[in-house]
């Protein structure tokens, strides 16, 4: 735990040493502001809830998420001091979840900062504040699964930038999958079985539904099974490709 | 004189290339050995796989009695590794990188300033301790890799080409800081400059496509050659004479 705790601090200091991180926070905030307001009609709907800010989430974490994810691993392999990572006296283990938990404690401080939206919110109406709790909850736990997939992709390449696109590819994959984008490309074809499972899926169906207020156990182990099954893949993966 | 470093039999593969082709040596306390060997010799692959970031195909590496592949973090703990290149977090300054190893490396907090203070006297580091690591020199960046194996004054020292890179000057410093560790350590450098051999080394090994050819104290190796010189030697045992 101790080694997971300074490996944490280290890769969290680290977003704060460039600019990367005001820069991800001020993205993150004006375009789920600008997405909350103008696209999904905060105002207009003249509903005090959040559903127009969360409903958005899945398509922020799409692109920023990757950017966040892309150095995790990649930047370790350019630089060679993955050499010296696993060469002190720490497990794979310790240094796949301290990096991960770095770079998932970054985007809680993002996804905090949009609390003003939530006081507006009181401030505007009555809205069912257990809803919105449970939301951030799901949005939370969203990212984590979008992080730890970045952060595997990350592991398979030196290169920064192949590392942001392939991820946010595959988040893509993920987020539509339980959608009609998706679906109805299998739906002519495959068994029903096969696209029943390709749209259990979906990150977007299994946040829409805590997104109601409900937290199904189901859907937590969904995402947390998703960011267990990426953070093991991604230490073998180190493990595989280290060499190179 | 005991082992604190045994090779036996180490081999590496990378799918039909053999980098590291059976070696086996013993290193113990006191001892400085220069690996030698050409570019693609299978040096840095050798101290990869002592400083448990590669797995060996075959054989063992045993550091202070602890074999790397039952006990890792055993052997990690016991070594001080200098990386090829000396990698180092550029964003981190070399005060905050060295407090970082420390820590990890398990120094108790009431002593880390202590250990750190002591390694940047050693390396001449306290110059640019407050400035981040990616401005420093090519010289500064490497002694930041050499403070970093020394932090926890390990018993056993890797150091993958400590001097490349550096002026004459740093050279000797870096040297004069090995000689003044040897009578307590054991201590392996790789190296392709033939002069650092004489000028630190208490034996040299001189390996070639993952083969030890040569193992012997420098001044052996030497007259073994007609010219009486170990470049000379170097060059007639791998095949360039």
């Amino acid at each position: 735990m101790r080694n997971i705790g300074l490996i944490f601090r280290r890769e969290f200091a680290a977003y704060f040493a460039t600019p990367l991180a005001y820069i991800f926070i001020v993205i993150f905030l004006v375009m789920a502001g600008t997405m909350t307001f103008f696209v999904g009609g905060f105002l207009a709907r003249d509903q005090a809830d959040l559903q127009p800010f969360f409903g958005f989430h899945p398509w922020l974490y799409l692109f920023l998420v990757p950017a966040l994810s892309m150095r995790l691993w990649a930047e370790d392999r350019r630089l060679g001091t993955i050499e010296l990572l696993l060469t002190l006296p720490i497990t794979m283990v310790e240094a796949v979840i301290g990096k991960f938990l770095a770079a998932w404690a970054f985007t809680g401080v993002a996804l905090a900062l949009t609390f003003p939206l939530w006081i507006s919110v009181n401030y505007l109406g009555n809205p069912d504040n257990g809803v919105i709790v449970a939301s951030y909850l799901g949005s939370y736990l969203m990212a984590g699964a979008y992080m730890a997939i970045g952060s595997l992709i990350s592991a398979m390449t030196k290169n920064q930038v192949i590392a942001f696109v392939v991820a946010a590819a595959v988040c893509f994959l993920f987020t539509v999958a339980g959608s009609p984008i998706l679906l109805n490309y299998f739906e002519n074809w495959a068994p029903g079985e096969l696209v029943q499972t390709i749209a259990s899926f979906g990150f977007m169906t299994h946040f829409q539904a805590i997104q109601r207020g409900v937290i199904d156990l189901r859907d937590l182990i969904f995402f947390g099974s998703a960011i267990a099954i990426a953070l093991t893949a991604n230490a073998y993966v180190i493990d595989w490709k280290k060499a190179e | 004189m005991s082992a604190l470093l045994s090779i036996q039999k180490l081999t590496k593969r990378f799918g039909a290339i053999t980098a590291v082709d059976g070696l086996e040596f013993e290193v113990g306390r006191g001892e400085v050995l220069g690996f030698l060997g050409p570019n693609g010799a299978g040096k840095s692959t050798t101290m990869k796989m002592i400083s448990g970031f590669l797995a060996p195909t075959a054989g063992t590496v045993v550091v202070a009695g602890h074999d790397v592949r039952q006990e890792p973090q055993a052997v990690k703990a016991a070594i001080g590794y200098l990386p090829e290149g000396a990698p180092a977090y550029p964003d981190m300054t070399p005060l905050s990188f060295l407090c970082f190893v420390a820590r990890i490396r398990g120094i108790a907090e009431k002593d880390v300033a202590g250990a750190v203070e002591r390694v940047i006297a050693q390396t001449r580091l306290s110059d640019v301790v407050m400035q981040p690591i990616e401005t420093l020199s090519k010289g500064f960046k490497r002694r930041v890799g050499l403070a970093q194996a020394l932090v926890h004054d390990p018993e056993v020292l890797i150091l993958d080409e400590p001097t490349d890179g550096l002026d004459p000057n740093q050279k000797h410093e870096v040297r004069g800081l090995i000689q003044s560790m040897a009578a307590e350590k054991c201590i392996v450098v790789s190296t392709h400059i033939l002069e650092e051999v004489d000028a630190v080394c208490t034996r040299a090994m001189i390996i070639a496509r993952g083969r030890v050819l040569a193992d012997g104290i420098p001044a052996d190796l030497k007259a073994r050659s007609g010219a009486a010189s170990l470049d000379d030697y170097f060059r007639e045992v791998t095949g360039h004479a």
